[in-house]
């Protein structure tokens, strides 16, 4: 339970109102099981001598202790509905906010799937359990006790009977629930493979049905419907095996106390009306009897729930800012990589690091193309430069400085990206492409001109002109829940966003292969006047995105291997022509025409 | 606007035509996934009306035992006081066995429609066309397979059977204390009404409050997906900020909404309450006259108490599964909306087999439109024959892919035929269609599970020799050898640290292992490196010397192996003929490739 002593943290405020909760509940409790005292006054009173007018006052009590009964139980509930909910507002933006700032190697693990459920379903459990199964778990205890009390005052061996009755109950209740939450633990799991399956046969729906493979799809699917179909059904078995306890039980204490009741009345040891209340009080006490069963596995439950959200709120952020940490009003571009080492966390001990010592200076101003073999690690190169993982050996340096030393917030403004897989999220063209111009929102009018400027000129620079062709313009929502874009055109919108930040360094993971050559082209004679003064690292797959660049690196086995520019790598690297070279190159090539003439040539002309 | 299929799923406010139609076809749905269990409907039926009525004959038998089992036993005739105990322990009994008998056969039950369910919604999604995934997006038609689908679980594991059971509790309470005391039977009549007009009013209030409750979750969820799905762009261009401040605003909005719903729910039960504690007294002062008037035993007073109280209490139970039902019939009426959609691709209904296709496909007369106004392809003719490699070239939004598409059928063309050795590809059947046609595209997605696994989609129960080898041929297997596990890799979600050039090369041997008389490969060599294309085209070479080929690509290169070249333009064909013969000559081909060329070096 000490995981749940820790909700404190959350629930602090909300305390009090779920303790003057439970003490509702609990007077409410105990006016229930006052009426029956009532009724067996009424029953050896006025019923027993035959005097009518006595019993209007008793049934009037009656009432008011009802009509209490019930303005108790409003209470219980009014108070801690804005507390219970605010309880679970704080902990979902908490976590929220923790995952956000957690890295991405820490997103790498965990499925959104498996978040999700922490943020929704179980922080609602939690708020469900706090407002209701506490207090109602505290409530019910006292009144089990109280309750119990009063039916051994009332007739000690009844009161006995009763209760040595009701023991196996809590027997049962307690076994059913270890058995039970391993059972739905198991379909939880089984649910989300379930949903994995679904939402894979939705993405890869043009695989599916370019191979026909609609039916296989379905035959895996049916094996996890079927599986989760089994265990539901034993769930439902423990749930009938729990639900006979709890009807069983009951028939047989009450059948035995309705037996030595009758006969300890006919002798005389008994009222009727004390046997009457009698029965009439363990009717109230049924449901908290019952309950305890349950109260324990909600407990339970909001147990689980409680520790799967700390441990997300525990899990320790390894990339963090600095304590103290170094600013600069506007850098000047200068990015190096010195001895940097990086592996996965996850990377079997028998494979090196991925990157295993890359030493690279990209000067204030410089474009450099990245070169090297599909998976050589030249995308987790570029994650670097942001921090998005941490080097684990060496450092990558912004005008000398380690980009460990910056706030992230900092070195983020400094250093934009744009992804291979190009992310939209669900807003408006605009607000997709200003992503890394916070300042630029706002209604103050210079500020909307300026935002329009920047707009207009990053959706210029990446060719994205597409946008103001689309329902609303700019203002169209794309993204998951909007329109859907083309390859293409997501991945020129990113471009655009990349250049509407203004960083100083640019970070651009093969920006261009989803375009066709001559937009490619469009967008790489605008890239040129961008680049032209700002640090750029460019991931290239190609020639044509190579001659944006001012020197090449080759990274070749974790090292960067050569550095110079196109023509001088193809002259003096192998490895590079390997890489870089295309059949119809070597083709060329073989045909006479010198391909590092043409280079030098082209450069000439975009020079002048 | 119509209502027919998803059409206005989104919206609130249905006329009055509009919500019986959406109904009656949910109702339908309910039925026809209801009628194969006809009889196991029945017998939990009856095991839910025997076990209530067994449950509720117990203040009876109490009754029973007081007002007889005293004055026999005080005359020391033990018959009634045992006969009542022993009834009550019967009925105990009887009633426990069939509830559990209830409790199993509901879930066989609510499991059987669950999985007939699911897997109509799968299969017909993956037969709805892609047309319908591209407007329909992926997100809505994963909520209605999953989120949408848990709402109908909920609602008939757990709210159903209380709903069931308390209804059926209350029925026969009601008509047991009108066999002990009918005049207490009026007292209870008489509190229904104020009951009613509680009910009417917490559920006219519920309804809108429910509805909105379920848009502000749906909004947190969406937001909460899309910034961890995308966390490297939230964290590269500093979006945490700007994005809890929204998160916390559809946190608040989310909590408001609930706080309502709870507020209703804390007025609701107090009042239900208060109404039962109420009929108790009244019937208590009726009942009490009568005792004295020697009218009524006392034994019968304390059943007809405990009867009009026991009617309340499960009443709570129900107002709390009246929110379950009310998100289960509306996630009932959005899967209607979309099992209505008519796939408009459809299978044949009397297909043709071709076991073996030479690959010879033609375009006779063939239109391609969305709308009336949207032509995308203006009505040709094409003829492809078996063996010819294609290339489509043009720029963006020429038509290149959805000609493409055409042949691989994931649309139908809007007038005209497009056949495959004469066959039109509407007759042919799926499983012929599918083995003779492949298409692989740009976005190269990889489902969970190991590389082997997903090579081997193209086709399945393929031996770990020939997987090799399909990854051999395109120049896949020296990287697949050097992930951790080799082909045994599980490529985690969504391709995770598998390169996007890497996703391309496994979904190529996947469709080299397929081994389809017609090769469609659209835009699918974008992501590779040059020596991975060269393997790639090496193996291609080699791959479509045989077969018919239509190749779409960025990069001129792929252009070579190409055996014909189509320029496109706004939908139409410009240019055909060899690549020597366009290179030679002063259309758009030979002035791309002249820019091609030098873009190259």
């Amino acid at each position: 339970m000490r995981a749940l002593w820790r909700l404190r943290e959350y629930a602090g405020p909300a305390m009090p109102f779920f303790a003057g909760s439970m003490a509702a509940a609990l007077v409410a409790q105990l006016i229930a099981l006052a009426i029956p005292q009532v009724l067996q006054q009424i029953v050896d009173g006025p019923l027993a001598h035959g005097e009518a007018s006595a019993v209007i006052p008793l049934a009037v009590l009656v009432f008011v202790l009802g009509a209490v009964e019930a303005i108790l139980y409003a209470i219980r509930r009014w108070l801690v509905v804005g507390p219970g909910t605010r309880v679970e507002a704080r902990m979902r933006n908490a976590l929220y906010a923790k995952l956000q700032d957690l890295p991405v190697s820490f997103h790498d693990r965990w499925p959104s799937g498996q978040l999700l459920s922490r943020a929704v379903s179980d922080l609602g459990l939690i708020r469900r359990w706090l407002s209701f199964g506490l207090v109602l778990t505290g409530a019910n205890l006292v009144i089990i006790v109280v309750g119990v009390g009063i039916l051994m005052s009332m007739n000690w061996f009844l009161g006995l009977i009763f209760l040595v009755c009701s023991l196996p109950l809590w027997w049962a209740g307690w076994r059913f629930e270890g058995r039970y939450s391993e059972m739905s633990r198991l379909s939880q799991d089984q649910a989300g493979d379930l949903a994995t399956a679904v939402e894979e046969s939705v993405h890869g729906i043009r695989v599916l049905k370019a191979f026909g493979r609609g039916k296989h799809a379905l035959s895996t699917f049916r094996a996890q419907a079927e599986s989760l179909r089994s265990t539901e059904i034993e769930k439902a078995r423990l749930d009938a095996s729990i639900w006979v306890w709890i009807m069983v039980v009951p028939a047989v204490a009450l059948s035995l106390c309705l037996v030595v009741g009758v006969w300890l009345a006919a002798q005389g040891q008994l009222t009727v009306g004390e046997l009457l209340a009698f029965f009439a009080t363990a009717t109230v006490l049924a449901w908290p009897i019952e309950s305890i069963g349950f109260m324990l596995a909600f407990a339970l439950d909001a147990r689980t729930a409680t520790d799967r959200f700390f441990d997300i709120l525990d899990s320790e952020n390894t990339i963090v800012d600095p304590a103290e940490p170094r600013t600069v009003e506007r850098a000047r571009g200068e990015l190096a990589f010195r001895d940097v080492h990086f592996r996965y966390q996850d990377s079997p001990a028998r494979f090196g690091d991925l990157l295993d010592g890359v030493d690279l200076v990209l000067e204030p101003g410089e474009t450099m193309a990245l070169v090297g073999l599909t998976g050589c690690g030249k995308t987790t190169m570029t994650a670097l430069t942001t921090r998005l993982y941490d080097v684990t050996g060496g450092s990558v340096t912004l005008d000398g400085v380690d980009v460990r030393a910056f706030t992230r917030d900092e070195l983020r403004t400094h250093i934009a990206m744009a992804f291979e897989d190009a992310t939209l999220f669900s807003a408006s063209v605009r607000d997709n492409v200003l992503l890394g111009r916070p300042e630029l929102s706002g209604d103050d009018p210079g500020v909307l001109a300026e935002a329009e400027q920047v707009l207009d000129e990053a959706l210029r620079i990446a060719q994205a002109s597409f946008v103001y062709d689309l329902p609303d313009g700019v203002d169209t929502k794309v993204g998951e829940e909007g329109m859907s874009l083309s390859g293409g055109q997501r991945q020129r919108l990113a471009l655009a966003r990349a250049v509407a930040a203004k960083p100083a360094v640019l970070v651009l993971d093969d920006p261009l292969s989803a375009l066709d050559v001559a937009t490619e082209a469009r967008v790489e004679a605008e890239l040129r006047s961008v680049l032209a003064s700002t640090t750029a690292l460019i991931v290239a797959h190609r020639p044509s995105t190579v001659m944006l660049a001012d020197r090449v690196a080759l990274l070749e086995n974790g090292r960067v291997t050569a550095v110079g520019t196109h023509s001088e790598l193809l002259r003096e690297s192998e490895h590079y022509r390997f890489v870089i070279t295309s059949l119809e190159d070597e083709e060329r090539r073989s045909t006479g025409v010198d391909a590092v003439d043409a280079e030098d040539t082209i450069r000439e002309e975009a020079a002048s | 606007m119509s209502v027919t299929g998803v059409q206005g799923e989104e919206r609130q406010d249905y006329s009055k035509a509009e919500s019986a139609q959406i109904r009656a076809r949910s109702r339908h749905l309910l039925g026809s996934l209801l009628s194969p269990l006809k009889a196991k409907l029945w017998l939990t039926a009856v095991a839910i009306v025997v076990s209530s009525a067994a449950q509720v004959a117990g203040p009876a038998l109490i009754a029973y035992g007081i007002d007889q089992g005293i004055p026999a036993l005080v005359e020391q005739n033990w018959f009634p006081v045992a006969f009542a105990g022993a009834a009550y322990l019967i009925t105990g009994l009887v009633g426990a066995f069939l509830i559990a008998v209830y409790i199993r056969m509901s879930a066989r039950i609510s499991q059987a429609v669950l999985i007939d369910l699911r897997t109509r919604m799968f299969l017909h999604t993956q037969k709805l066309s892609l047309e319908f995934h591209e407007s329909y997006t992926s997100g809505r038609i994963i909520s209605r397979q999953t989120s949408d689908l848990d709402a109908i679980r909920e609602l008939m594991d757990e709210g159903l059977t209380l709903l069931v059971r308390g209804l059926m509790y209350m029925v026969f309470t009601a008509i047991m204390l009108v066999i002990v005391d009918a005049p207490s039977g009026f007292v209870l009549l008489a509190s229904l009404v104020p009951l009613g007009i509680l009910t009417r009013w917490f559920q006219v209030r519920s309804q809108s409050l429910f509805r909105r409750s379920r848009v502000a979750s749906a909004k947190l969820i969406v937001q909460f997906v899309e910034t961890m799905t995308g966390i490297r762009a939230v964290q590269a261009f500093r979006k945490q900020k700007r994005n809890e401040a929204e998160f916390g605003g559809l946190v608040e909005d989310y909590r408001d909404v609930n706080a309502k719903v709870l507020g209703l729910f804390a007025v609701y039960n107090p009042g239900m309450a208060l109404i039962g504690n109420t009929a108790v007294a009244v019937t208590l002062v009726l009942g009490g006259f009568r005792v004295i008037d020697g009218d009524l035993g006392v034994g019968v007073l304390l059943a007809a108490v405990l009867y009009t109280k026991r009617f309340f209490d499960p009443m709570e139970d129900m107002a709390m599964f009246y929110n379950g039902y009310q998100s289960a019939s509306s996630a009932l009426e959005k899967i209607s909306g979309v099992l209505e959609e008519e796939p408009s691709v459809p299978d044949p209904v009397t297909p043709v087999d071709l076991w073996n296709a030479e690959g010879d496909v033609e375009f006779d007369g063939v239109e391609f439109a969305y709308t009336k106004d949207r032509v995308i392809l203006p009505r040709f003719d094409l003829a492809i024959p078996a063996g010819q490699t294609i290339a489509l070239v043009g720029s963006t939004g020429a038509g290149k892919s959805t000609l493409a598409k055409l042949i691989a059928r994931f649309y139908d063309p809007s007038d005209g035929v497009v056949t495959l050795d004469g066959i039109a590809l509407a007759d042919l059947h799926p499983k012929d269609l599918r083995r003779a046609i492949v298409m692989v595209t740009q976005e190269a997605y990889l489902f969970s599970g190991s590389v082997a696994d997903n090579i081997a989609l193209g086709k399945p129960g393929a031996s770990s020799d020939e997987i090799v080898r399909a990854a051999m041929a395109v120049g896949a297997h020296e990287f697949i050898e050097g992930l951790p596990n080799g082909y045994d890799t599980d490529v985690n979600k969504r391709g995770g640290r598998v390169s996007a050039g890497q996703r391309q090369l496994i979904s190529f041997a996947r469709a080299f292992l397929a081994n389809p008389a017609v090769l469609i490969l659209d835009e699918a060599t974008s992501s590779l490196d040059i020596p991975s294309e060269r393997l790639v085209q090496e193996g291609l070479t080699k791959l479509l010397a045989d077969r018919t080929a239509v190749i779409i690509a960025h990069r001129l290169s792929t252009v070579a192996i190409a055996d014909r070249v189509l320029v496109m333009e706004h939908g139409r064909i410009i240019e055909d003929g060899t690549p020597a013969e366009l290179i030679g000559g002063t259309g758009h081909f030979a002035a791309m490739h002249a820019a091609w060329k030098d873009s190259l070096v």
